[in-house]
């Protein structure tokens, strides 16, 4: 199957038309340019015929978005960009942090006095966790005047509930990692509140402290949910949450009224 | 919203969409420059306010640190010092939040109303502002409070030194002062001063049953008002 891609102009062509003497000369340039274009192409139409991925693209770049889109619609990408920052800095900090409970605070100190800017990517990660949780609340918020979570997109509001829901859990068990005094009893205490649920509470604080006492697992327990568990559901639901978004298209401003076209009486007049 | 709503809406949406512009470029410049904003924000933030101070290691043996959240839990942790009575305090915990949770969740199915602007769905506007003001008030109250263990009570103004001291001793850790303080392990000291005579307290904090501690090393002065303050306890 053919795919349409545009060939790309060749620059040197348009200044050596006047002078076909010298474009004769560089013949052999301008056919390797020539081919280095279709090859590129070729390169891309390869790819295309086995994944299709260029009409996907089209339909998401190239999708309309209503009039009146304004800056209260970037709160959204706005979060999921302060989520990638979370993560690369995250990854940064694994490399150097100690899930143990011996060696975990002397890691966090490692880390924020002797790692290359540890400090500063040790700043981004805490700040960026609360820089996180405004924005996807204002975004929220945003969603609920706007009425954007009605018709058709109510899934999509559930989505994002569950997505917050993640966020503050991120918050909650990132908070034990540095174990100072500070994260543990307040981790014991978010624990013990947990254990107070009707029913599944004893359970779900015995899963957390991973026994019936703050432990040595417990540490590693936390990180892992951290690190491995809550991202991958995250990144997960931000997929499903823009596919959503694509498919259904951004809402307009609740007070924008579509200029519907002349009623049909009147052209018959 | 039946059907027929359903239809207008939909047909509405894809006029003000055929109207509009393609999400690349025009969405995407917003969205980038939004983007920057948000990680010159988080790197500003690291560089101004630092990675916090690391306080000392967790040592599980404590008893007397109190802990606080983050600041955008203290609206939950504000819910818990409001709600004092034993038997509510699962409502603090895990009622009210988690109705909260599942009244947010469900929104879009009980909300039904097909109008969109804010101004022409009071209930919902009302409610929403009233949330909204409801955590701010409670995140600042959560962010003014002191440790739980504070002592908060009304006493005359010659006294009010001890009080001070006190505090600063933690005696609230182990003892409840009217509202304030723990319940354990040692007695309640909301009216110390009606069951024992000031000699009696002063040798009490002088040499007190283990495991308190001794608080004969506190200056003279200190030491007078922390005593003439929980004899004026009654």
């Amino acid at each position: 199957m053919a795919i349409r891609v545009p060939k790309l102009p060749l620059r040197g062509n348009r200044h050596r038309q006047p002078w076909p003497l010298e474009e004769q000369e560089h013949n052999g340039e301008v056919q390797l340019r020539e081919r280095a274009a279709e090859l590129q192409a070729g390169i891309v139409g390869w790819v295309d015929e086995r994944t299709g991925a260029s009409g996907f693209l089209r339909g998401f770049l190239f999708r309309k978005v209503p009039k009146g889109t304004n800056w209260f619609y970037t709160l959204g990408s706005a979060t999921m960009f302060a989520f990638l920052s979370q993560a690369v800095t995250g990854v940064f900090l694994a490399m150097y942090y100690d899930p143990s409970p011996t060696g975990a605070y002397d890691s966090v100190q490692h880390i924020t006095n002797d790692v290359f800017l540890g400090s500063l990517v040790r700043g981004m990660h805490r700040w960026g966790a609360t820089v996180m949780v405004v924005l996807i609340f204002l975004h929220m918020g945003r969603t609920f005047f706007f009425g954007a979570y009605k018709y058709p997109r109510e899934l999509n509001w559930v989505v994002g509930v569950v997505l917050l829901v993640l966020t503050l859990a991120m918050a909650l068990t990132g908070y034990l990692l540095p174990f100072d005094q500070r994260s543990f009893w307040a981790t014991v205490v978010a624990v013990n509140i947990n254990g107070t649920a009707p029913f599944i509470g004893p359970y779900l604080a015995d899963f957390l402290r991973s026994g019936p006492e703050f432990g040595a697992t417990t540490l590693t327990r936390f990180y892992s949910i951290h690190m491995l568990l809550i991202p991958v559901l995250i990144a997960a639901l931000i997929g499903v949450h823009i596919y959503l978004v694509t498919k259904l298209g951004t809402t307009a401003p609740p007070w924008l009224k579509a200029e519907l076209p002349e009623p049909l009486e009147k052209e018959r007049v | 919203m039946n059907s027929r709503e359903k239809e207008e809406y939909l047909r509405e949406y894809q006029i003000l969409k055929n109207q509009g512009k393609p999400f690349f470029p025009y969405a995407v410049v917003k969205d980038s420059a939004m983007a920057v904003i948000t990680l010159g924000v988080i790197i500003a933030l690291a560089i101004i306010l630092g990675s916090g101070e690391l306080q000392n290691k967790a040592d599980p043996t404590t008893t007397t640190y109190t802990p606080r959240p983050e600041w955008y839990f203290f609206f939950l942790f504000e819910l818990l010092r409001v709600i004092k009575p034993p038997s509510l305090v699962i409502l603090a915990t895990v009622g009210i939040p988690t109705l909260l949770l599942v009244a947010v969740l469900l929104l879009p199915f009980y909300d039904r109303n097909p109008e969109r602007r804010p101004e022409r769905r009071p209930i919902a506007t009302t409610f929403g502002i009233a949330v909204i003001a409801l955590m701010a008030y409670l995140t600042y109250l959560g962010a003014h409070a002191g440790a739980p263990d504070q002592i908060e009570l009304k006493v005359a103004p010659a006294v009010r030194p001890g009080l001070v001291v006190a505090n600063q001793s933690g005696c609230g850790a182990c003892h409840k002062f009217g509202e304030a303080g723990n319940a354990g392990p040692g007695p309640n000291l909301t009216k110390v001063g009606g069951r024992l005579p000031r000699d009696a307290i002063a040798r009490t904090l002088v040499n007190p049953t283990a495991p308190m501690p001794s608080y004969k090393a506190l200056p003279p002065k200190k030491f007078n008002a922390l005593v003439d303050f929980l004899a004026s306890l009654r």
